[in-house]
């Protein structure tokens, strides 16, 4: 199978990801778009390690997943605590930081 | 004998400051201690004299350093004092004429409740003259020089409740400020050209420096002395300072301070020799100044500012003669010293008058006097005489001479200036002979005074008769004794003298200045004496009412430099307010505006923010790929 169709398919996640960030409501659903982005981006990694025969790519890939784990935890937390305070996951209810 | 110079000065200053500072407990003896000093400074000055006398024409200077004022590497002020012939003259004249003004003072002031107070600034004005006249150079100088601008100040402001007294000492402490500004400025040239401002070195090195600068410190030294000595253009404080009591005016209006201006030219005789051009503005100034005091002093009917303005008119004499170079320096001292004598007694006299007339100042309301104040008839009568040049007394010898060395200038401006001198001769006898016949002649025109008091003319307490028959012996004698005495031969080795050959003789000239001496007598008695005098002024031709107003100097004032200043402040206040402060509001305003747009980006929702992130980042993108491209 020709390898480019993963490209694509990265691609296409990477573009729904991107679109569930700016346009959901919802802090958890935001949250998911933002792994498949970065899982979107593990997929071109490996992909392109696979198409340029070396293992580069793929190391990175594991160093993506570590940062996205320890990010998960702490949004997780920022997000349980945020929804404890405000009774809401609302993005857009926590609008305070502004002049 | 030189350690005694710095003592002329102190006894003087320890009066002010004991007078000043001790409270009401001298209020009992203050004027006993001030007159005092100041006799002192004068017994001082008179053994000083006589141990000058004593000694060799070209060995009579004296030197006392008293201590280094500024000591800075390359900017050295001394406190020292030099005692040659010219400061010997002035030492004399200010403590002698100062003490017998003293003692005037002593029943002049005898009803005024701050009389202490007043003695302690007439010791402090006598302590800063004699500093100015003392000094070794220019600095120290300018010290005395504002020391007396101070003691001037105080006393013409000296009854200060009357809004007129306040108002004219300001006038003249902020006319004074313009003269001073040109001494300083003349001060700071001598240093940039000299390195020095000491009056041996500057005045040695003054015949190699280039003449332009010598021009330029000569004017601004020139202007120093408009100011002081009330010369046109900065002639307007002198009428106004008589609102001082009399006794001052006599002092420092009349017979000192004034005069500091003659002296400072004459002391920098060797700067205006060099500068042909500042000796002839010099020369100007005082041509002009002369008539236009003669012309003020003859409309004038306030005794005293009649007075001023024939001061004004003879120290303009005095600053023509130190315009003319080394034939006139020695005359215009001369006429310093005689005037000294007869304007101090004049004024004395008038003091005496208006002491005895409820205070009046008005000559349209005396009339008659010489019966009622024999002496001061006689005193003032004297100085009369003196300063009309009488032939014989004081003001003869020294008014003849500047005349004379006037023609001897030599060319068309010897005539020019030979001319005005002798028409100024002609205008002081009028205008003296009117206040004459005015005060002690014709019928008596007395008026009650505000509370309708009649007034009871009588003499004068010893205290003010005495000093002024001493000055009356001094205006008659003075000039005999100095024209018979070497007057020129004891001044020559300071000032340098050299004899003028007027185009006419001598003997013509002395002629000219008693002919027209008489004829300014005779239109003045046709006008004064022959006709009663009205008790209201009349309207009287433009001239008159010009002069009246003083030739209009304070209208001339008010609209160039009031006006003038005012719209210039006005319109710089406007372009400040227009222009710069439009400029910097500006930019607050524009800086404002745009971050309050840029503010709107910053509205808290954070999937705008992840919006520019995404578009910022595919800009980059773009932006890098193209740059791949191409």
């Amino acid at each position: 199978m020709n390898p480019v169709n993963y490209l694509y398919l990265a691609a296409l996640l990477f573009t729904i990801g991107a679109v569930g960030v700016l346009i959901r409501r919802n802090a958890i659903v935001v949250f998911m778009c933002v792994e498949l982005m970065l899982n979107a981006c593990n997929l071109a990694f490996v992909t392109f390690s696979r198409m340029h025969g070396n293992l580069d790519g793929q190391i990175i890939a594991f160093f993506t997943m570590v940062v996205a784990a320890a990010e998960v935890v702490v949004g997780l937390a920022i997000i349980v605590s945020v929804f404890r305070s405000r009774h809401s996951a609302s993005v857009d209810d926590a609008s305070l930081m502004k002049l | 004998m030189d350690n005694l110079i710095a003592l002329l000065i102190a006894a003087p200053l320890l009066g002010a400051a004991v007078l000043l500072c001790g409270g009401r407990r001298l209020d009992k003896t203050g004027h006993w201690l001030g007159t005092l000093l100041a006799a002192v400074s004068f017994v001082i000055g008179l053994a000083l004299f006589a141990d000058m006398l004593g000694r060799s024409a070209d060995d009579r200077a004296m030197h006392q350093h008293l201590f280094t004022w500024i000591p800075v590497e390359g900017f050295q002020a001394d406190v020292a004092f030099q005692l040659d012939q010219l400061s010997m003259t002035f030492v004399l004249l200010i403590s002698g004429v100062g003490t017998l003004i003293h003692v005037y003072s002593i029943g002049y002031m005898e009803h005024d409740e701050r009389r202490r107070r007043f003695f302690g600034y007439l010791n402090l004005f006598v302590a800063a003259m004699l500093l100015l006249v003392l000094a070794d150079n220019y600095l120290l100088l300018y010290f005395g020089w504002e020391g007396v601008g101070l003691a001037s100040y105080l006393l013409i402001g000296f009854w200060q409740h009357k809004p007129s007294a306040a108002t004219a000492a300001k006038k003249a402490f902020l006319v004074n400020r313009v003269g001073d500004i040109g001494l300083s400025i003349a001060i700071m040239l001598m240093f940039t050209t000299f390195g020095t401002f000491a009056f041996g070195p500057v005045l040695a090195s003054a015949g190699e420096t280039s003449e332009g600068k010598l021009t330029a410190i000569g004017l601004m030294l020139l202007l120093a002395a408009c100011g002081k000595s009330a010369q046109v253009p900065l002639q307007s404080w002198l009428g106004d300072a008589m609102e001082g009591p009399t006794p001052v005016s006599a002092l420092i209006h009349a017979a000192t301070m004034v005069t500091a201006g003659v002296y400072l030219i004459v002391r920098s005789a060797d700067i205006f020799n060099a500068a042909p051009d500042a000796q002839l503005v010099v020369t100007i100034v005082g041509a002009v100044t002369l008539l236009f005091g003669a012309i003020v002093g003859c409309a004038k009917d306030d005794i005293k500012k009649a007075l001023a303005g024939s001061t004004m008119s003879q120290i303009g004499y005095m600053i023509l003669a130190a315009g003319l170079g080394p034939i006139g320096y020695v005359f215009a001292i001369m006429h310093l010293v005689t005037h000294g004598f007869f304007k101090a007694g004049l004024f004395l006299g008038a003091g005496s008058v208006m002491h005895g007339m409820n205070d009046e100042v008005d000559m349209r309301k005396y009339g008659g006097l010489r019966k009622y104040m024999p002496v001061t008839f006689v005193t003032f009568g004297l100085g009369y005489l003196a300063i009309i040049g009488f032939p014989g007394l004081s003001g003869f010898f020294s008014k003849d001479k500047i005349i004379e060395a006037a023609f001897a200038k030599g060319g068309t401006e010897g005539w020019i200036l030979g001319a005005v001198t002798l028409l100024g001769a002609a205008i002081t006898a009028y205008y003296m002979t009117r206040v004459m016949l005015m005060t002690f002649f014709g019928e008596k025109r007395w008026q009650d005074d505000a509370d309708g008091n009649p007034p009871h003319p009588h003499e004068s307490p010893k205290s003010m008769v005495i000093p002024m028959v001493l000055l009356a012996v001094g205006s008659v004698a003075g000039g005999a004794v100095f024209e018979f005495t070497g007057f020129v031969e004891w001044l020559e080795p300071v000032t340098g003298y050299a004899h003028g050959h007027p185009p006419i003789s001598a003997a013509a000239v002395t002629a000219a200045t008693v002919a027209v001496m008489v004829i300014g007598v005779g239109l003045a008695y046709l006008q004064y004496g022959r006709r009663p005098v009205p008790v209201v002024a009349p309207r009287g031709s433009l001239l008159t009412r010009a002069a009246r107003r003083d030739l209009l100097q304070d209208d001339f004032n008010h609209a160039v430099f009031v006006t003038g200043g005012t719209h210039l402040t006005r319109s710089l206040v406007y372009v400040d307010h227009s222009l710069v402060d439009g400029v910097v509001n500006g930019t607050a305003a524009g800086v404002g505006g745009l971050s309050g747009r840029l503010r709107k980006l910053q509205n808290g929702y954070v999937r705008s923010y992840a919006v520019s992130m995404f578009g910022g980042t595919a800009v980059l993108i773009a932006a890098t790929l193209l740059m791949r491209a191409v």
